[in-house]
């Protein structure tokens, strides 16, 4: 799976788990009476103190608004704003800082490729392909797409280990495709999509391609030229950064020939009543005051995630993801949901005894964070027949030990329930 | 907290074999309930004679909580007139929501298991899916009751 294949280590520093946790300050809290243990990293990842730290910084020093004032405050706002935009550009090797756009999250990602992109080249008989382990967010902007433009949108079918495979995807591939919206990595299954594989075929026919990178940018090496997508979506939350802040990648050409998403402030150059010119790329697509603070607390994030050598950091995930498929295995009635080949960070489970809301608040009460649902992956659910699972997931800073606190309050399900 | 509290084995009990759980011979009013947040599903029928429900019944599936206070909800209402059952519904949303409802705990019977719930927060939508069902079925309106 040469998508994930990692970068070559520059520093190969020994990779300290228990000297990174002390980092992470909300691992040292007791919940229920028991110590902490995060499991639900899919959902948000904690922050290290180094990332808090940041954000703090730029309301206590340098707080003001970005592009707009002469005072020294708003320039050092403005250049540590676009610093962080710069490390975004570098964190995925995107050839051009013009090509990230900040957003909200990976949803407001989507949703302007969809309004922008998607309203202005899609027309009725054109196709909108997806696959059927998406997140809801890279379900539901297609289909409003879809009611506007008349265009119709089509899933690819998973199997049920939940792989997206090549020839299921080539037959819903048509000339017809204008897009291709995936996951780069499943949130409810853990499955890592042979994407760059994916993206050639999908070229092959014309067809754009989206990527869905929620998951990916804290588990896989991300190399959007390499990748070569068109659209690549994340969200710093997700890669131990600040909550409201994301970026869009964006092949500059096509960029170009998008309109604007949002109007307001930041994205004109010039408005009269009669006529507005919009700004250079990518402000275009940033209207309004940004998430300045969250910008910036995503760029201390990136700072922290590579000052670790990415291949041992992924070594110790996998370790520790291989570790606990074993450990869940040898607890009765345990039935894993999703069990690609080399899948990455997340545990969905059931079991026999108990359904898994009984099981989220039966190991809450040992203090260990799972989520139980749908994931907002209704569509995985319904593939599988059932409503809702039980998932744990990883982040750099889970341990065995959390993983045996998981399998001893699972214990305590079975004792209830068994 | 303590779990027990939670899950007393009446819960359990229900939870693993509801009662009722079969849909009426005859009915006249359905409702159907749906937890968005977690995925539990009911629909309860039921036969209303004049102003008393004379047999009710649910099928579903979810949670140990959600079937538990659905299945003990239809043995309390069963022969209950409407009013009975409007002061009943009353009684156990102030249990599983308020911090000092619980002074009536006697004249809510079996339902009182659900005291505990109020620890729970995240699990109240849980305790009430079957009563938010039973009050749209009662209502007799279209569509889905719905916790959210
Ligand atoms: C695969 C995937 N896509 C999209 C999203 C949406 O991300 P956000 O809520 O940060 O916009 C998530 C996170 O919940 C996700 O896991």
């Amino acid at each position: 799976m040469n998508e994930v294949s990692p970068i070559p280590a520059s520093s190969p520093a020994a990779f300290d788990v228990q000297r990174l946790r002390e980092d992470f300050p909300a691992l040292h809290q007791e919940v229920h009476g028991k110590p902490l243990v995060y499991l639900d990293s899919a959902a948000t990842s904690l922050k290290p103190q180094a990332v808090i730290d940041a954000v703090a910084d730029v309301y206590a020093r340098d707080c003001a608004n970005i592009h707009r004032a002469v005072h020294l405050l708003s320039q050092r706002a403005t250049a540590r704003y676009e610093e962080a935009r710069e490390k975004v550009r570098a964190f995925i090797n995107a050839a051009n800082k013009t090509e990230v756009v900040f957003t909200r999250g990976t949803t407001e990602a989507i949703n302007l490729v969809a309004q922008s992109w998607g309203r202005a080249y899609l027309r009725e008989g054109d196709e909108v392909l997806v696959t059927e382990l998406e997140h809801h967010s890279n379900i539901v902007p297609w289909q409003i797409l879809c009611q506007q433009t008349g265009a119709t949108l089509v899933v690819v079918p998973m199997t049920d280990r939940g792989e997206v495979l090549r020839e299921s995807f080539e037959e819903q591939l048509t000339d017809r495709t204008r897009l291709v919206a995936m996951a780069h990595v499943s949130n409810a299954l853990g499955t890592v999509l042979p994407v760059a594989e994916l993206i050639d075929l999908a070229h092959e026919r014309g067809a754009v391609v989206l990527l869905d990178g929620a998951q990916a940018v804290s588990h896989a090496y991300v190399d959007v030229q390499a990748l070569d997508c068109d659209f690549y979506a994340f969200s710093g939350h997700k890669l131990y950064g600040p909550t409201g802040i994301g970026a869009l990648y964006a092949k500059e050409r096509l960029l170009e020939g998008m309109p604007p998403y949002h109007g307001g402030g930041d994205m004109i150059r010039s408005v009269t009543f009669e006529e507005t010119i919009y700004n250079d790329l990518p402000y275009k697509f940033e209207a309004g005051t940004p998430n300045i603070a969250g910008a910036i607390g995503l760029s201390a994030a990136i700072d922290y995630f590579t000052s670790f050598d990415s291949q041992a950091v992924r070594a110790h995930e996998n370790a520790v993801l291989r570790y606990a498929t074993e450990a869940l295995e040898s607890v009765p009635g345990l039935r894993p949901i999703g069990t690609a080949p080399g899948k990455v960070a997340v545990l969905s489970f059931l079991m026999d005894a108990a359904h898994p809301h009984d099981i989220g608040t039966i190991v809450d009460s040992e203090g260990v964070a799972i989520r139980t649902g749908h994931h907002c992956a209704q569509p995985v659910m319904e593939h599988f027949g059932i409503a809702a699972t039980a998932r744990a997931s990883l982040g750099m800073y889970n341990t065995t030990d959390d993983i045996d606190a998981l399998v001893g309050a699972l214990q305590k399900v079975q004792e209830l329930f068994g | 907290m303590d779990l027990r509290e939670l899950y007393q084995e009446v819960i359990l009990d229900h939870g693993k074999h509801p009662r009722n759980h079969r849909f009426p011979e005859r009915h006249n009013r359905e409702g159907r309930g749906y937890n968005p947040l977690c995925g539990d599903k009911i629909t309860l029928r039921l036969q209303l004679d004049g102003d008393t429900i004379t047999d009710v019944g649910f099928i579903g599936q979810g949670c140990a909580i959600s079937q538990a206070s659905c299945s003990t909800m239809t043995e309390a209402i069963k022969g209950k007139t409407l009013p009975e059952v409007q002061e009943l519904f009353t009684k156990f949303h102030t249990m599983v929501t308020s911090d000092n409802g619980a002074d009536d705990l006697d004249t809510l019977g079996k339902l009182a298991v659900f005291a505990g719930v109020r620890e729970f927060p995240m699990r109240v939508k849980c305790a009430t899916l079957g009563w938010h069902t039973l009050n749209q079925a009662l209502r007799n309106e279209g569509g889905e009751a719905t916790t959210e």
